[in-house]
């Protein structure tokens, strides 16, 4: 298995954690990740809400790179993949964007680079049961609340490898690495994205509401899989709960970062030192690292 | 009937539909879009009221309206509407509509933010954080928000005090340049 990797803007910098352990588990499951050559930003919101022809663009560039490799494109960070997916959805469907598309970035591209979430290729292609074999230190007992957020399954037909409203990868990969997912309702509620930035005083509602249903339904922690879920559940817990009130200190953690320690790679080897609140509490349960 | 002769002369209703490539008079008001919007507490007009006011010709109230800086883009109208109204698209035709013309923004901020990011990608082809920040903080003013976190963050070696430039910036520049152009055409 072989792709061209898409790390994007957030893994480089506030998610680096999340790179450093996608790169790991996938080594360990024997995924080959090709970073893109000279990748650059797929735009993201600040393109979408600004300029359409940018929005579609950016992300082509990236995908006409993929296509000289010959390779489909693997992402890990939510967001990224929902643009690489938009703009190959606006190409193949809408002859004056591809055509503006062609214009802007001086080359043809015909929107058929495949794009692929990890999460996607972990569940669908390699399996869980794959996954389970090479569990080396099993995440007994940990009750994590798998947290979608909004980019990873809408809008359901671009995105879609997963149920919109009641997604279901992480809690499946999450249960083969012997952890206890909860079922819980806000599985797929937006924590404010980048309003972080312009407005973080929704965030901090919108992230206090999250953790606090999270901990109503029993878990210990989340699991995450995009940069600014992260940064808002994780970096602002701390003003959400002096703005909304006292939850107890709750890790949230990218999926990545508990798959490779359920196979066995220290925490430094996923990046745990990242996070702002640590995961202490949750390796006392399952043995430190080997 | 003289309603539908206003329906048809709705020029902002229809520049909307133009723009979004989306059926936004095809709203029956059911009002499930605003019901699951994780931002309507927050909204002085909730989704299904600006689709209502388009239908109005509402031109200004919308165009000026906070509300549509204030979407987060999360999809979950879009996902949800029974009439496949791509609501979070409106919303982006309707602030790109806002800034060429020029209307007063109520809280520019996120029309701020947008231009600091663009313009770093721009120059470096990727987001350079911090000097990203550090642009929005001066349009912004708002200097206060966040100051403790920047510390924190370049301890946790989440933002590099250096671009990492990707090697087709200069092609990036020229993407934005071209693109520029397009929109221009539209
Ligand atoms: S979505 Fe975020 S992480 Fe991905 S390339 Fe764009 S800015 Fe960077
Ligand atoms: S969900 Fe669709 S039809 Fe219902 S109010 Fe919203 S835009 Fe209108
Ligand atoms: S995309 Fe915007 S309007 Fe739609 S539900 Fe999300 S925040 Fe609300």
């Amino acid at each position: 298995m072989k792709y061209a990797f898409f790390p994007g803007c957030s893994l480089e910098s506030t998610g680096w954690d999340f790179d450093r352990s996608t790169r790991a588990v996938c080594r360990a499951l024997g995924i080959d990740l090709v970073d893109i050559p000279d990748w650059v930003c797929c735009g993201s919101t600040p393109a979408h809400t600004t300029n359409a022809s940018l929005s579609v663009a950016l992300p082509v560039m990236n995908l006409q790179k993929a296509k000289e490799m010959g390779l489909p494109v693997l992402t890990a960070c939510a967001s990224c993949y929902a643009r690489l997916r938009t703009a190959n959805h606006t190409v193949l469907n809408d002859p004056e964007e591809r055509g503006r598309a062609e214009r802007v970035t001086g080359k043809p591209y015909d929107g058929r680079v495949e794009v692929r979430h990890l999460l996607d290729v972990l569940v669908n292609d390699l399996g869980v049961d794959a996954v389970r074999e090479k569990v080396r230190r099993p995440l007994k007992g940990m009750k994590v609340a798998c947290y979608y957020g909004c980019l990873l399954t809408r809008p359901p037909d671009i995105v879609a490898f997963d149920n919109a409203e009641h997604p279901s990868c992480m809690d499946r990969l999450l249960t083969a690495i012997g952890a206890e997912p909860v079922e819980w309702p806000y599985k797929t509620e937006c924590c404010g994205a980048s309003l972080s930035i312009t407005r973080s005083e929704i965030v901090n509602r919108l992230s206090h509401r999250l953790l606090s249903m999270a901990r109503q339904a029993g878990a210990d922690c989340l699991a995450v899989a995009c940069p600014l879920c992260e940064s808002n559940l994780d970096l602002r817990q701390a003003d959400a709960v002096k703005a909304h009130g006292a939850i107890p200190e709750t890790p949230v953690l990218y999926v990545t970062q508990f798959l490779g320690l359920a196979l066995g790679l220290s925490s430094g080897d996923v990046g745990l030192e990242a996070l702002t609140v640590s995961a202490e509490s949750l390796l006392a349960g399952i043995g430190r690292d080997q | 009937m003289p309603d539908t002769l206003e329906w048809q002369n709705n020029t902002f209703l229809k520049e909307v539909e133009r723009r979004s490539g989306t059926p936004v008079s095809a709203c029956f008001q059911c009002h499930k879009c605003s019901t699951g919007c994780p931002i309507g507490p927050d909204m002085d007009l909730l989704s299904s009221q600006v689709m209502r006011m388009i239908h109005l010709g509402e031109e200004l109230q919308v165009l000026e309206s906070q509300d549509i800086w204030l979407c987060a883009s999360c999809e979950a109208c879009t996902t949800r509407c029974p009439m496949q109204i791509d609501i979070a698209v409106v919303m982006d035709s309707l602030r790109m509509m806002a800034v060429e013309r020029k209307v007063e923004l109520p809280n520019a901020r996120g029309e701020q933010f947008n231009r600091s990011f663009l313009q770093s990608v721009s120059r470096n082809g990727r987001v350079f954080e911090l000097g990203m920040m550090v642009a929005y903080k001066l349009r912004s003013r708002d200097f206060f928000t966040d100051a403790e976190k920047t510390g924190q963050m370049l301890a946790k070696g989440k933002l590099s005090l250096l671009p990492k430039k990707s090697g087709s910036a200069r092609a990036v520049a020229d993407v934005f340049r071209r693109a520029e152009e397009e929109e221009k055409k539209r």
